[in-house]
Parts: structure tokens; sequence; C-alpha cells
């Protein structure tokens, strides 16, 4: 029988980072702007925070740290770095008017340099004999559970095993469907995604928003690589761990039809695929995982492919995702 | 509501920049990033500026072996930005060179391991290139007839269509892996060098780089002056008039991608058979994403993208060279490339916008 | 209206785009209680100069006031703070929302969303006005006239007193702009300015209190409404007097070339465009089709270029011994392998005809590509045609390899007619063809136009302007509705009467 109480728990941490990851690309979509620098955001989220638990837990030699600072430094330094790679990408591509594929793809090149850079130089100050930095102190703050989570047998395991981030995340995702489809701010960003023109010529301050949508959507996938580093990981940095969950979090966002809300199953039936070549019992033919390895991509694909065969007019993406806008276009 | 301020400056849209105003723009910014990349080194490394410099330099140029693997490395991206050049003209944002690649690395790799020691060289070597290019054209053309049929996004399939190459490549690889458990493949054939491209010229990598450079040109006539090249353009600019003119638009989105795969598939038989006669995940080596940067920072024209490979490849390995002798990461190239391509990114701006400083003196 | 001070004034204004001169040094006053009718030809202007004023551009010279103040209106939300309103030409409405969401879109009122008190906010003034608008239905399902209310209702929810339209009754059916008369004569009534853009002498005479007017991108003047008649006007736009006879030649041996019979269309989304429309067109004739914008002028013309799938009906190909060739189910190019050479002026030139960012030799061999066995397309001829087209139709361009969408909206036609008759077509079919271009450019086309129909080809002339259509047509095809509401003789037809079969099918006695 298929370990369901097993499967689940680590199918939801997995899905975790690629529900950040979708949810602030979406964000940053719905304002028009298809970042495909996520990767590299995601990256530079997971590094800033290491780098900010590794200063930290270099102020503390010993002994136990303050939970609280030493989730608090770690975070705010990611959202820092997220932010600041948000705030370059939409300087190229707003105020610069530069074409959004290249500066994405250049932008992921970059931020992978950085995480990579940086973990590398952290692993060879830290005289570590194997290839990785380790901040169990710090994970530790991050993995907290409620304290009576273990005693509560599968409920437990299924609902409360987490550390704080995970519910963080999904409280994020619904957050921003709210504000998306709720609130004044959203349906002006959405204008903006749709129709920049005509949001410009109702009094919507175009630029703005497109700054605003993609420093937030970047700092909230920033999140996504902490977390996986933090929490999935237990604190240990290697290099290129993060794998390409940047890639997959995107694919999530056209899976999801741009709404955050949906985000948080499908992440987890992501995640759920993602490792499932790990549950399926194939006995010594190794090469057979491989295949299943394929899982998640083949449905992202079957879901695309599906989409736009049905071709519902709510299901499309912004009609103005990946075009620079210029009042003055004549 | 009484703003008496005048705005400082506002961007107005240029008409057309002169060629060399436009490539002097460009040159201006690859000096700045240059500049910034050697303070950015000096900063870290404390070495004095113009050593960056001398040792960049050094990693492309040092020995002539450097000097033909550079211009190996050059000659493999840009087949692959010719390959994705002509989906791109048609504003077909095929990233999924990658896969394409790879799984014309896997077609080469499966005939050399199967028929190796079946077939005569010449003939492998046929079945492989062949093999090869069938494989790269089906990989570009499966997103590309969804694309004509039901206009899905091709930009996510061929991003997708990546992960499913790498990951089949990988089942075949445990298949074929030399020793058992080992998760590689080893060189194929060592011994008896079937399916290898011989050496011509002075270097074993000299067939590489001759084929491509032929293909450069061909690829530039096919887009400017063949009427394949003119659909393409047309289609590019919109749909609507190529319909118009009678142009099936399906049937052009869909030879191209065919076209475009099947280069991909070439280069992964040129890597195979011609340079590396192995099989990893990883032997397309990004270059799928790196050619869509080599495109578009030559406009889409061949002839340019000798020069954006160039410069491409050559800040690659002189940045390697200086994580190596300063004792750095290796990711620090990508830091520097980031940097650099962002200046140029950013320096187009220049080229089609200008600031227009309102005038001081004003009329009553 | 004397001692009324002025809501706007606009001083110098002056705008450039690259090398064009938009607006030079124009002066405009507007004022409260009254309708300003900005008249001018097409590209004179009229349109930049209220964008200015609604923060779409930014002047590069000049002084805007409102009411006596020094303003600066770098965007529109600056306008809106200033109660300024424009309703632009082509809607600005986001087709994925609703209608009360564009509605309230971009308004900073406190607290919550609250899109129900929208909705009844918005029917209040629907009620108001007469106008029907549902606060919940999405745009895109939407017909012209309905964004157009939208549009307007937008502007009054936003309690704009200073509005802008721009040319608002091209898609509207004569009752539609009466009734849009009566409620902005009820705005001036209220003390609101209201500016209204137009070409239509008719609407100026009927609606407004004053005009100005502009001629190329210059202030010409501006008088009271009842100081002026219509010939006034028309040379003030043009600067010289023109004659408004267009030539009509006889048609010489007109023969069957176009057989179009029980013709049914529908768009894509399951609307009915074309409903059984049967009819003829001749060689040596001009064939005008007039109807109200969207009634299924350019799905007839589609569905004869083979660009339009057809649901039922039969189009046939005569030729000149009376051999017939069904063209139903071809596309484009097997038309053209067929030998029918079939020429088609859409609307939509920049998007359809020609590539905009290709030059004039490269989009001369958009039809002609094809030719010839050889793997390369021929070069020569393209650019020799283009240096013919430049040199006969006058194009002001710097040159053939000047890239299309530099031209403006005269050349960029001129090009494209041009390069369609260039085939020697036996059939032209023309949308619109002097939308957008000058009293002189628009003869060009008209002579152009005379000439194919003198040399045997079969005319079809899909207009807007009614007088256009009644002096040069053979015979005038009347759609109303996608239906045929009847084909009266160009000779002799009244206005009157083909406007009347333009709302009614079959026209009919009036209900005065």
């Amino acid at each position: 029988m298929f370990d369901f109480v097993a499967f689940i728990p680590r199918a939801i941490v997995q899905g975790i980072p690629l529900l950040l990851g979708s949810t602030g690309e979406t964000l940053t979509e719905k304002s028009g702007n298809l970042n495909l620098g996520i990767p590299g955001v995601m990256y530079v989220g997971a590094i800033s925070g290491v780098v900010g638990a590794f200063l930290y837990e270099q102020a503390v030699p010993t002994g136990d740290l303050n939970n609280f600072l030493a989730v608090l430094i770690p975070l705010l330094c990611s959202l820092l770095g997220s932010a600041l790679m948000g705030l370059l990408y939409s300087f190229l591509t707003v105020t610069l008017r530069a074409n959004q594929n290249v500066t994405g793809l250049t932008i992921t090149t970059f931020g992978v340099g950085l995480g990579n850079f940086f973990g590398g130089s952290l692993i060879k100050l830290s005289g570590a004999s194997v290839p990785s930095l380790v901040l169990t102190r710090t994970s530790l703050a991050f993995t907290k559970t409620l304290p009576f989570s273990g005693s509560l047998g599968w409920f437990g395991k299924i609902f409360l095993s987490y550390g704080f981030m995970a519910y963080l995340a999904i409280a994020i995702a619904l957050a921003v469907s709210y504000v998306l489809n709720r609130t004044r701010v959203g349906l002006q960003l959405r204008a903006v995604g749709e129709n920049p023109n005509t949001a410009d010529a109702a009094g919507i301050d175009v630029n703005r928003y497109k700054y605003v949508a993609t420093c937030v959507g970047s700092m909230i996938a920033g999140l996504g690589g902490l977390y996986f580093i933090m929490d999935y990981a237990a604190g240990i940095w290697a290099n290129d761990t993060f794998g390409d969950r940047g890639w997959l979090a995107i694919a999530l966002v056209i899976f999801t039809v741009w709404r955050p809300n949906i985000g948080v199953l499908a992440s987890f039936l992501f995640g759920g695929l993602y490792i499932l070549y790990l549950f399926i019992p194939t006995g010594t033919n190794m090469a057979v995982k491989e295949l299943y390895k394929m899982i998640p991509y083949v449905v992202t694909l079957i879901v695309l492919v599906l989409s736009s065969m049905r071709n519902k007019r709510e299901n499309q993406p912004p009609a103005a995702l990946g075009l620079a806008y210029f009042r003055e276009e004549r | 509501m009484n703003k008496q301020r005048d705005p400082l400056f506002h961007i107005v849209k240029r008409a057309a920049l002169p060629w060399y105003k436009a490539w002097g723009i460009r040159a201006a910014a690859i000096v700045l990033a240059l500049i910034l990349c050697a303070l950015i080194t000096t900063l870290i490394t404390g070495e004095d500026p113009i050593q960056v410099y001398v040792t960049i330099f050094e990693g492309g140029f040092g020995t002539a072996r450097r000097a033909w693997i550079l211009f190996h490395n050059l000659a493999m991206l840009l087949i692959v930005a010719l390959a994705v050049t002509p989906a791109f003209r048609m504003r077909f944002w095929n990233i999924g060179g990658e896969g394409q690649v790879l799984i014309g690395c896997l077609a080469s790799a499966a005939c050399m391991i199967t028929l190796g020691d079946k077939l005569p060289n010449g003939v492998l070597l046929a079945v492989m290139a062949l093999a090869s290019i069938l494989a790269g054209a089906v990989w570009a053309g499966i997103p590309a007839i969804f694309k004509a049929r039901w206009n899905t996004n091709e930009t996510l399939f061929t991003l997708m269509m990546n992960y499913v190459a790498t990951q089949l490549a990988a089942f075949f690889i445990i298949i074929w892996e030399v020793p058992k458990g080992s998760g590689t493949i080893g060189i194929i054939n060592q011994s008896t060098m079937a399916g290898w491209l011989p050496q011509v010229g002075p270097s074993k990598y000299f067939l590489n780089i001759l084929i491509v450079a032929v293909l450069t040109v061909l690829m530039y006539l096919y887009l400017n002056y063949t009427k394949h090249g003119y659909e393409i353009a047309v289609v590019g600019e919109s749909e609507r008039t190529a319909r118009y003119v009678g142009i099936k638009v399906g049937r052009v989105i869909i030879r191209t991608l065919l076209l475009s795969g099947a280069i991909c598939g070439l280069a992964g038989f040129l890597l195979v058979s011609g340079s590396d006669h192995t099989l990893t995940t990883s032997l397309a080596g990004g270059r799928g994403f790196t050619a869509v940067m080599v495109s578009w920072l030559a406009k889409f024209n061949p002839l340019f993208m000798i020069f954006t490979s160039f410069l491409l490849v050559f800040l690659a390995r002189g940045a390697a060279e200086i994580s190596t002798s300063f004792g750095l990461n290796q990711s620090f190239s990508d830091i520097l490339t980031g940097v650099i391509l962002f200046f140029i990114i950013g320096c187009e701006f220049f080229i089609n916008y200008k600031l227009s400083f309102r005038s001081a003196k004003k009329e009553g | 209206m004397d001692n009324k001070t002025a809501a706007v004034t606009m001083r110098n204004i002056t705008k450039t785009f690259g090398p064009v001169v938009a607006n030079d040094k124009v002066w405009l006053d507007i004022y409260r209680g009254e309708i300003l009718a900005l008249l001018g030809e097409n590209g004179s202007g009229k349109t930049t100069l209220m964008n200015m004023l609604s923060g779409i551009y930014f002047p590069d010279e000049g002084e805007i006031t409102v009411d006596g103040k020094k303003v600066v209106i770098r965007s529109p939300k600056d306008a809106f703070d200033l109660g300024i309103g424009m309703i632009h030409q082509h809607f600005k409405l986001v087709d994925v929302l609703t209608a009360a969401e564009n509605i309230v879109l971009g308004l900073k009122e406190p607290g919550r969303l609250d899109l129900k008190a929208a909705a009844k906010r918005i029917r209040e003034i629907c009620d108001a006005y007469g106008f029907e608008v549902d606060p919940n239905q999405k745009i895109y399902d939407m017909s012209v006239s309905q964004k157009q209310t939208v549009e307007i209702v937008k502007v009054l929810y936003r309690g704009a007193d200073i509005l802008i339209l721009d040319e608002p009754t091209a898609v509207l059916t004569p009752q539609e702009t009466d009734k849009l008369f009566a409620v902005l004569r009820n705005m001036r009534n209220d003390g609101k300015a209201i500016v209204i853009i137009t070409h239509k002498m008719n609407e100026v005479e009927e609606l407004s209190d004053r005009v100005a007017i502009l001629r190329h991108g210059q202030f010409i003047g501006d008088m009271p409404t009842k100081k002026t008649n219509a010939q006034e006007m028309t040379n003030m736009m043009v600067g010289h007097a023109v004659t408004l006879n267009i030539n009509r030649p006889e048609p010489k041996d007109p023969k069957p070339r176009i057989e179009v019979k029980n013709l049914t269309v529908r768009s894509i989304d399951g609307i009915l465009k074309l409903e059984d429309v049967s009819f003829t067109a001749c060689s040596g004739e001009i064939l005008g089709v007039a109807g109200i914008s969207g009634c299924g002028q350019k799905e007839l013309l589609e569905a004869i270029a083979g660009l339009q799938p057809v649901e039922s009906g039969s189009i046939e190909y005569i030729e000149d011994d009376g051999s017939r060739e069904p063209l139903l189910g071809k596309d484009p190019l097997s038309i053209a392998q067929m030998g029918v050479s079939l020429s088609f002026v859409p609307e939509d030139r920049l998007g359809m005809g020609l590539v905009a960012n290709m030059d004039l030799a490269d989009n001369m061999m958009l039809r002609s590509y094809r030719r010839g066995r050889s793997l390369f397309t021929d070069r020569k001829s393209p650019k020799a045609l283009a240096e013919d087209v430049v040199q006969r139709l006058e194009v002001n361009t710097p040159g053939i390899s000047t890239p299309v969408r530099r031209l403006s909206g005269g050349n960029v036609q001129k090009v494209l007619v041009g390069r369609e008759i260039s085939s020697a077509p036996t059939v032209l079919l023309t949308a619109y063809a002097v939308r957008g271009l000058d009293i002189n450019s628009s003869y060009t086309i008209y002579d152009l136009i005379n000439k194919q129909k003198e040399a045997g080809v079969a005319v079809i002339f899909v207009g807007e302007d009614l007088d256009v259509l009644l002096e040069l047509s053979d015979r005038i095809l009347v759609l109303c509705g996608g239906r045929v509401s009847g084909i009266v003789p160009g000779r002799g037809a009244k206005k009157r009467e083909v406007g009347m079969m333009m709302t009614r099918l079959g026209g009919g006695k009036e209900d005065e």
C-alpha cells in the first residue's frame, strides 16, 4: 500500500518553495512583467538569508541562538536580496524598456552565479571538509513546530509537522489572491498587466505598479529559496542544491492559470510529482527512476496544451505580458 | 491642484539612429561594463585592474590550446544561436535549444554505442548525423505543432521539453553506464574510435569550427535572400499580413522550427562525435539559453552573431581564468557575464530613446 | 459668451513626433456651458492637441491654464484632478474586466473597493441619461456602441466638468447619435465644457455652439457656429476651396464578375455577421457598400478574399467567357494560383496589408515574392515597382528603403493601393480606402480607383462617408445588421433614403 502519511508531508515541503516562487511570479506577471529571472531571484533569496544566518551564527559562537533573531535576520536579508534583484529587473525592463526574455535569462545567470559564488566563498571561509555550509542552529529556529504536533498521529504529521514558513507561504498565496481579486490595488494591477495604455489613461501610475509588483513578487519568490535551505534542507547550503525549482515555479504559474489560491493545492501536487519516483518501487532498475522524474514536466505540458485548447478568456495570460510600455508610442 | 514645476526631462522615441552611432553606444556600454568588472575583481582580490585584463586575455588566448578551445566554444555557441535565430525572427521564443541539442547528443551517442561495431565508420557517421538532426527536429517540431494548431505558449513548452530531454538522457546514461553503478558513460569507443569525426587540419576542433562557419554563411543567405526567409520575416512582423498574402502561418512555424531543431541536433552530433565523445546530461552546457542572448544581442543577424558569441565565450573563458588564478569560485564568471549583459541590455534604451530636456526659455 | 472666463486656455502649444510637427504654436480657448467643435482634416493635429490636455502626450512647448491658473498636465491622473475627461476614439477599456470594474479603475475613493455601490451609482447615471449598461458585463462581450457608452458613463462617474470626445459618432447608429447629442446638450446646460473632435460638418452645425479649426497642426481660427457655414468651414479646413465633385465615368461594357449567393458568415464567437447576402459585382463598375460600422462589411470583403470562413452560401468568379470558378473554401494563395487576380486593400493597413517594419521595396514583394522557381527572392523588380509607385502616386518618403511605419497615413495608403493595383487585378476590394487621409490624398485615391474601373476592373468599395459613396459608386449595396437592405443605383440615389436603409431593412417610411 502506498504510504500516504509519509508521502504527503514530503510532497508539501517540496511544494512550499514552488508555491512561494509561483505566487511571486504570478504577482509579477499580473503587472505585465514576465520575469524569467525568478530562478536566479530564488537563489539570491536563499544565499542572502544564508549570509545573514552565517554572520549571526558567527557572532554567537556557542550555545543557543535567540530564536527570534535567528529567524528575523535571515528573513530580512533574504527579502532585501531578492528585492534588489526585482529592482534590477524592473529598472532594465520598465525604465529602460529592455526585452523581458533576455533580461530575465540574464538575471537567472547572474543570480545563480551570485548564489554559488557567495555560497562557495562561505564554504571556504567556514573551512568545512565537505563542499557544504551547515547552519543547523538557524535551521532549528526555522523548523520549530507546534509542541503537540508530534502527539497527534497522522493528523499531526500531515497538517502540523511544518515550520512556520510553510503556513506563511499558504497565507501569502491566499493574501495575494485576495488582493488581486477583491481590492482596488489588485484591480488596478490587473489593468496594468492587461492594458497599460488604458490603465495609464485612467490615471494609474503604470511604472510604479510594475516596479512594486515585480519587487514584491521577487521578495515572495526569494522566500521560497530561503525556505528551501533553512527548512527543507535543514540549514545546509551546497552549490546548485536548489536545482531547477525556479523554472518549475514558472511552470506552476501556468498550471494554476495565474491564480495563487489554486497554487496552494497545485504546488503540493507538483511537490508530490517531483518526489513520486522515490515512492514507486522499481527494484534494482535505477534507470526507470529517471523516467519518473519526468512526470512533473510532462504534466505541466499537458496542462499547458489543454488550457490552450480550451482557450477560455479568463484562463489566458495577462494580455500585455512581456511587452514594454511607452506612453507616447505611436 | 496647481503644479508650477515642469518635469525636468521626458523620454522621447528616437527616429532611427545611424548604425555607427548605435554600435558606438553598444561599444561604450561594453567598455563601461569591463571597467566595472575590473573594479569588482580588484575589490575582491586586491589585484591591480590591468592584471585583471591581462588574466582575462590569457584565459582566452594564453596558449594555442586555449585559443582552439575558445574558438571551439565559440563555434558551438554560435551554431545553437544560428539554430534558434529563424524562430526568433518569427517571434517564436524557442528557449528549448538546450533540450534540442541534448536530444541530438543522445541520438548520436545511441548510434555510436549500438552500431559502433556493426557499420563502417563512414556509414556510421552519416547515420549518427542523420539521427541527431532528426531527433532535434522532432524535439522542436512538437511545440511548433501545438503553437500552430492551438497557439500554445512556446516559451514554456520548449522550456519543459528541456527537462524531458534531460531525464531521457539520464535514463539512457544509466542503461549504458560504464562501469556499472558509476552513473556515467565515459569515453565511447575509445579504442576503435568508431563514430569519431576524423581530425582535419591543425586541431581536432578544426572540422567543427569549419562546419559552423559554413553554416553561418548559409543561414545568413537563408534568412535574408530566400523566399523562406522572407516568409519568416512577414510572419514575425504580422500574422494577419501573412495570412492576407496567403502564407500558411502554421506551416511556416512548423517548417522553421523543424529547421531550428535540426540544426540543434547537428550541434549535438558535433559535440558527441567531434569533440566530447561521451554523453552527460549537461553536455549542452547552458548554450540553449546563452544562444538566446547571442541572437538577440546581434539583432538576429547571423554575421553579427559571430561577434556576440565571441564576446560571451571570451568573457566566460576570461572570467574562469580570473577565478582560478585568483583563487575565486568558478561562479564568479557568471557574475561578470551577468554584469556585462546588463550593460548591453540597458544600453539599447539609449539607442531607441532619448531624453529631451525642457528648454528653459519660454514664451509668455 | 463674450464675458465668460475660459475654462481652459492653451497657448503656443507645440508637439513634434520625430520630424513630424503635429501641433505648431496652437492657441485654443474652451468655455463652460458651451459645446466646442474641434474641426480639421485627419492628420491636422486635433487628437494630438486634446491628448495633451488629457495627459497622454506632453507638449514640447507652450502653456496651459485651467480656470485661469497655469497648470502642468504630466499624466492622465493630473488631467482627472483638473476635471478633464476624454473619451478616446480607441476605447481605453480592459477587455477581461467588467463595466463596473472599468469605470472605477484608477479612482481614489476612500475605503474598500465596493463594486456593488459602484454598480448602483452607474445605474443611477444610466437612468438619468437613458443609457443602458450592465455593470457586471465583461467588456469583451460588448458591442462597439456599448463600449462607448461605458466610456461616457466612466467620465460622468468621475464628475468631469471638461469633457473631450474624439469622433464619438463614428461607430454609432443615427438613433444612438441623436441620443448622445441630447445628453451632450443636457451637460452643456449644466455648465460643463464640452469639446467634440469631428470632421463631419453636419454634426458641427447640429450640435456645436462654437467651432475651432486646425489645419496641418496650426490653429486657423474659431467662431460661433451660427455665424459661419459649411462652405466657409471647409475652406478653412483645407486652405483653399475644393469642388466636392468626384468624377464618375460611365461603366463600359459591364459583365458579371463576382457572384455572391446566400452568403452567411459567423464570427469565431458564433455571432451572425452576414446573413443570406446575395449580389453581383460587374467588371468596369464600382459597387459601393454602405452600412453602419461593424454590420458585416469587413467580413464580406474578407470572405471574398478567402480570409474568412463561411458558414453557407457561394462565391463565384466569372471569367470573361462566362465560365465560373468557385472562390469559396480557398485561401488567398489558392485563389491566386487559380489565375484570379484579386486585389484587396484592407481596413487595417499596417496590421494586415503592409508590414510596418519593412521598407517600401520589401512591402512590394508581399504579393509577388513567390514568383519563379528559384529558392531566392527577386529583389530587383520590387525595387523598381517601389520607385515607380513613389513617383506615380507622389508618395512623400525619404526613399524606398524607409520602413512604411515612418510614413504618414496617406502615404501608407498610397503605397498599399499602388502595390495592389500594380498586379493588374480583375477584382479590387477596398475597405475604407480614404480613412485617415486628407482631402487631396483622398482624391488621388478616388482617381486611382476610377482608373481601375475604366480598365475594366470590378471594384467593390466599402466606404463610411455617404456623400462619397453616392458620388463615386455606380451601384450601392446597403447592408443593415449583416443583411442586404437593398441595392440602389448610385446616380440619383438620395442620401436620406440610403441612410434609412442602413438603419432599417429595406428603408421604408420615416417615423416623423
